[in-house]
């Protein structure tokens, strides 16, 4: 509930009061934000008093006669001449003369009344007023908002990014002053640390490059038709190496394509920020597993593994930009804190979303929703139905 | 059961380098790796402590002669409660506070006086990214005074 202020100023107290009688319970509806505004009321009788009374409290409307003795409402406009930003000024003109509503216009006014008007009339004008008023300042808190969490972001970015920078200061500070001692080889770890800082600081850029990419994609990207199972295929690929390392094994559990209208790299960024998390925070000798599936036209992606689980209380703010959760178990392992808040952004492209089913010591599961825009007619059968019974045989 | 070694830390003993032990806590390892190279360095015995939990267990088995602690660990107020602690059970130990939070990020102990610095007890407060210089020049003026 909005309430904007109405001042009257009028030198007749019987329209005075007969404005205030139309508007006194007049609730305005606001399309589009689900909005309802209300009035409250207060009168002047003279322009000098109008103008006192919107230097001391400005009201969001003013309706201004323009015949007053003393200073006229034209005289008041030229005086308001814009000081008052938002409020909005319906002129009433007394002869429903043309010319003193288009000056009144030309020196300000949002809109005029001719006398007589009807109560109808009068409401019409004020609500098309209100609506005005009640959309701009929704959209000033829209815009404050977005300020306050782009600020947040930049804080939180600049963080970021001097972290790296610190800690390789500090590592050459430590050889500026051989702490080590004077034999090259004594600095070695000193070296690989700040390498794998360096490392990281090109991950982070990267990820932000790829999370801005996503966030200024328009709704005209170029979808292909893209089959999901190859995608996951050279993705665990790509993994393979690392896993073996670690000792893990990774599963897909899907033969057959999957086919959906998509942009290959943005399932190819889903599955890799998935299917990596999967194996940087297992335990060596764990599992991944890779689901594939298609439910009408919801195709899901679904990576679990055997790791250590999450704590309940981090998976809310686990899709938010910069959050790492920090446990006893991954204090080592490497990430920027984005892979996930990019998934979320590419799954909303899909109208789709990420949910997130994790066990405390047993392993986490991230399941991605993505929906098909153009789904086959019989779902994975593609190009002959062939090819759709062998997978399920 | 009397905590006997409460009571010798009372006095630290200032002039013996050996007996120098310094309680390092903090989660950034590459922290934790530099300001232990450093201490080291200084002839610093040191104990590493990459939480505020795994700092209680250490002053559990030693009780530092000096304490290097970072601000934000596993919570953001968790070097402050490490602080606490420290002065609780070694009220003799200084403390070196770290931290990388700045005026940007809504602390700005730069700003604080000398009475709002008792209240984080610390005993010096130093800003990331710390030079060898500054930490050898806090522990020479603690200690070598």
């Amino acid at each position: 509930m909005e309430t904007l202020r109405v001042l009257v100023a009028d030198d007749e107290q019987g329209m005075r009061l007969g404005v205030r009688r139309v508007l006194r319970d007049l609730r305005i509806e606001v399309p589009d934000i689900d909005a309802i505004a209300e009035l409250e009321i207060d009168e002047a009788d003279c322009g000098e008093s109008a103008l006192e009374k919107i230097a001391r409290h400005t009201p969001d409307i003013l309706i201004l006669d323009h015949k007053m003795p003393g200073i006229s409402g034209l005289d008041v406009l030229d005086r308001i001449n814009g000081k008052y930003g938002d409020m909005l000024t319906i002129m009433i003109t007394a002869y429903a003369s043309i010319e003193t509503a288009v000056r009144a216009v030309k020196r300000g006014a949002y809109d005029f009344l001719a006398k007589p008007f009807t109560p109808d009339e009068l409401r019409n004008t004020v609500k098309k007023a209100a609506v005005r008023i009640v959309l701009a300042k929704q959209a000033r808190r829209l815009a404050d908002e977005r300020n306050k969490v782009r600020l947040q972001f930049m804080r939180t970015l600049s963080h970021e990014l001097q972290a790296p920078l610190n800690a390789i200061d500090g590592y050459l500070d430590l050889i500026k002053n051989r702490t080590q001692g004077t034999t090259l080889d004594a600095y070695n770890e000193v070296v690989d640390r700040s390498q794998d800082r360096i490392a990281g600081m090109r991950r982070l850029i990267h990820d932000l490059l790829q999370m801005t990419t996503m966030e200024s994609k328009s709704r005209n990207r170029e979808l292909a038709r893209v089959d999901v199972t190859k995608v996951a295929r050279d993705t665990i690929e790509m993994f393979q190496h690392q896993a073996d390392g670690l000792g893990l094994s990774i599963h897909l559990h899907r033969e057959g394509p999957l086919v959906m209208n998509a942009v290959e790299d943005e399932l190819q960024i889903i599955l890799q920020n998935l299917i990596s998390n999967a194996v940087k925070y297992n335990r060596s000798g764990g599992q991944v597993h890779v689901n594939l599936d298609r439910n009408g036209t919801t195709i899901s992606l679904g990576v679990s593994d055997t790791g250590w689980g999450l704590p309940p209380t981090a998976l809310d703010r686990l899709c938010d930009e910069f959050v790492r959760i920090k446990t006893p178990h991954n204090r080592d392992v490497p990430g920027t804190g984005l892979g996930l808040s990019i998934v979320k952004k590419i799954a909303r492209l899909y109208s789709g979303d990420i949910l997130i089913d994790s066990e405390w010591e047993v392993g986490s599961k991230f399941t991605v929703l993505l929906k098909d825009n153009q789904p086959e007619p019989c779902p994975d059968a593609q190009p002959a139905p062939a090819p759709c019974l062998a997978a399920r045989a | 059961m009397p905590d006997t070694t409460a009571h010798d830390v009372k006095e630290p003993q200032v002039n013996s380098l050996a007996q120098r032990l310094v309680l390092i806590a903090d989660d950034d390892p590459d922290f934790l790796f530099q300001h232990s190279t450093v201490f080291k360095s200084l002839g610093f015995e040191v104990v590493e402590a990459a939480s505020r939990a795994e700092a209680i267990e250490q002053l559990d088995r030693h009780a530092p002669t000096l304490a290097v602690v970072d601000l934000m660990m596993e919570e953001s107020d968790s070097g402050f409660a490490l602080c606490h602690e420290i002065k609780k059970r070694y009220p003799a130990t200084p403390i070196i506070v770290v931290t990388s939070a700045s005026a940007l990020t809504g602390y700005d102990f730069e700003s604080l006086r000398g009475d709002q610095r008792t209240w984080i007890q610390a005993d010096a407060v130093l800003a990331k990214p710390i030079r060898f210089d500054q930490l050898a020049g806090q522990v020479s003026r603690l200690f070598d005074r």
